[in-house]
């Protein structure tokens, strides 16, 4: 079962990292879920001031805006999509997350199957 | 076996579903991982048995019976599905790649597989308020229009809420696995929530004309025994337990010839129930042994100075205060810093209870809860401060939610300003 794993920082610090938790806790993170073979697909973003809003109206005008800029104070900054038995599993996995920590969450969502 | 009339047939076959459904639920969901096909050869199996038993007699073991007949109705509809025996296969093979361990208990001729079936219903993925509802549906047996009946919602309501829930279990798919040993102390309390929520919800329902609707607290009751056989070196579900008890042991006090409300202070004492008291004791001497009491122990310990003193003046309450401590450490919450404060005045006197209660009039979770007003209000008519104290109590009145807490508010207020003319 596939499960993608929303990381929303909370705070970002200057830098645009979340704070209290170094490039090496993502590392160790991303070593483990590499080695434990439950790893299908996985990114992190770029900065928001890099994003672009595209929507299309009824007439079919093209509008192109600058941000999001963030509303809330979370921001997705990546996703991890896993493959492992069960949510209790996925949740672990969303736990041991450093994006978990700190004022930031991680939103685990099913990944929806249209086969069966 | 026998030939028996209809009529017993009957009753017979809806005492035996009434028992067993919850444990050939369990089974069913542990054989095929899912909750809805568990649930629709569960009924399957129950109509078969009306239809066969009246004819063929009860058989030796009822359980079993039900238990074939629903795994065969469950192959049959998988043999006509082969969609849904793919989905169903996919499930089993990664449910094998998860650690299954064996039944904890064979009773009646049914494995107990009912621990999954708990963790699942009380999981925290869950809405909190599906919660209860899952537990009553799936391990007392209630049918949707009973449960509704439970938590005072709409049919329709509870059956959308139910199938949200079930959704979610599928879909998200939920485990229906006991957490391991670490993981055990996270997980046993929302458990331990869901049936105290049935049993409150039964005790005191939080509005409606009925008080008391006994038949819920009595299914916590069965459902907290169910959890202790199934985990006996849990303190924590002795205290609950003992909770639950200690306070259901006052039952037939609490309510008065009109259906009025009777407090603890004004109850007649002997028409507690003792051997229901004698059994809660014993199990709060379980909770409290060993180091770090829980919660419920805590509660329970309390429940039962109340529960063995002969009358309010004669009760330990220093011993009370000193668990309130106890209780206050392990979860610094408005209400149990309100109890607090209300012990220590029955202690040292109304004043010393009034001060600390006022330390809370700008507390956002005491202010809209009627027994802070009503505890203010009975601590200033003590203190003989009766414009004040009327004042208070009219303030709980407005808040307050069952019919016979408001009478007994209106009681109180008529007797310390017979002028009010307040409905």
């Amino acid at each position: 079962m596939k499960y993608m794993l929303l990381i929303n920082s909370g705070a970002i610090d200057a830098e645009g990292g979340a704070p209290g938790c170094t490039p090496e806790d993502w590392m160790t993170y991303d070593k483990s879920v590499r080695e434990s073979g439950i790893l299908v697909d996985s990114h992190s973003l770029a900065d928001l001031v890099t994003a672009t809003t595209v929507r299309v109206t009824a007439a079919g005008e093209r509008l192109v805006t600058d941000g999001p800029f963030a509303e809330t104070r979370e921001v997705l900054g990546g996703y991890y999509v896993i493959d492992v038995p069960d949510l209790d599993t996925a949740i672990d996995w969303a736990a041991r997350c450093p994006g978990s920590l700190d004022g930031g969450s991680v939103v685990v969502r099913p990944i929806a199957d249209f086969e069966v | 076996m026998d030939q028996q009339p209809a009529e017993s047939v009957r009753a017979s076959v809806e005492a035996v579903f009434r028992e067993e459904r919850g444990l050939l639920l369990a089974s069913l969901v542990r054989r095929f991982g899912d909750l809805d096909l568990a649930e629709e050869v569960t009924s399957e199996a129950m109509e078969a048995a009306m239809i066969h038993w009246p004819v063929d007699g009860v058989p030796d073991k009822p359980g079993a019976w039900l238990l074939t007949t629903a795994r065969r109705r469950a192959v049959d509809r998988l043999r006509r599905d082969k969609t849904y025996a793919a989905r169903l296969a996919v499930l089993q093979v990664d449910a094998s790649r998860a650690e299954q361990g064996e039944p904890a208990d064979v009773s009646g001729g049914l494995p107990d597989d009912r621990l999954q079936l708990f963790f699942a219903c009380a999981h925290p993925a869950l809405h909190a308020e599906d919660r209860g509802a899952l537990t009553l549906r799936c391990l007392a047996g209630f049918t949707t229009p009973e449960v509704a009946r439970a938590f005072l919602v709409p049919v329709p309501t509870m059956a959308k809420r139910i199938v949200r829930a079930k959704k979610k279990i599928r879909e998200a798919r939920i485990p229906f696995r006991v957490p391991d040993v670490d993981e055990l102390p996270q997980r046993l309390p929302g458990v331990l929530q869901v049936v105290y929520s049935i049993f409150t919800e039964g005790y005191a329902a939080s509005s409606g004309p009925e008080l008391q609707r006994l038949d819920l607290a009595e299914e916590a009751i069965r459902l907290a025994r169910i959890l202790r056989r199934l985990l006996p070196a849990e303190r924590e579900i002795a205290g609950l337990l003992g909770l639950m008890l200690l306070i259901h042991a006052r039952r037939d006090a609490r309510t008065g010839p009109g259906g009025e409300l009777v407090l603890l202070d004004d109850q007649d004492r002997g028409r507690w129930d003792r051997s229901m008291i004698e059994e809660g004791r014993s199990l709060v001497l379980v909770a409290l042994s060993g180091e770090s009491p829980g919660l419920y122990g805590v509660q329970a310990a309390i429940a039962a100075l109340h529960d063995e003193a002969a009358d309010v003046a004669t009760t330990d309450w220093p011993q009370i205060v000193a668990l309130y401590d106890v209780l206050f450490a392990l979860t610094p919450s408005p209400i149990v810093a309100l109890n607090r404060a209300v012990a220590i005045a029955m202690r040292d006197g109304p004043e010393a209870g009034l001060a600390l209660l006022d330390e809370f009039t700008d507390e956002p979770l005491l202010r809209g809860y009627h027994p802070y007003r009503a505890a203010r209000a009975d601590l200033l008519s003590r203190l003989g401060r009766l414009p004040e104290a009327a004042a208070a109590y009219r303030e709980a009145l407005e808040l307050a939610g069952t019919e016979p807490e408001r009478a007994h508010l209106q009681r109180r207020l008529n007797a310390i300003d017979p002028e009010t003319t307040c409905e």
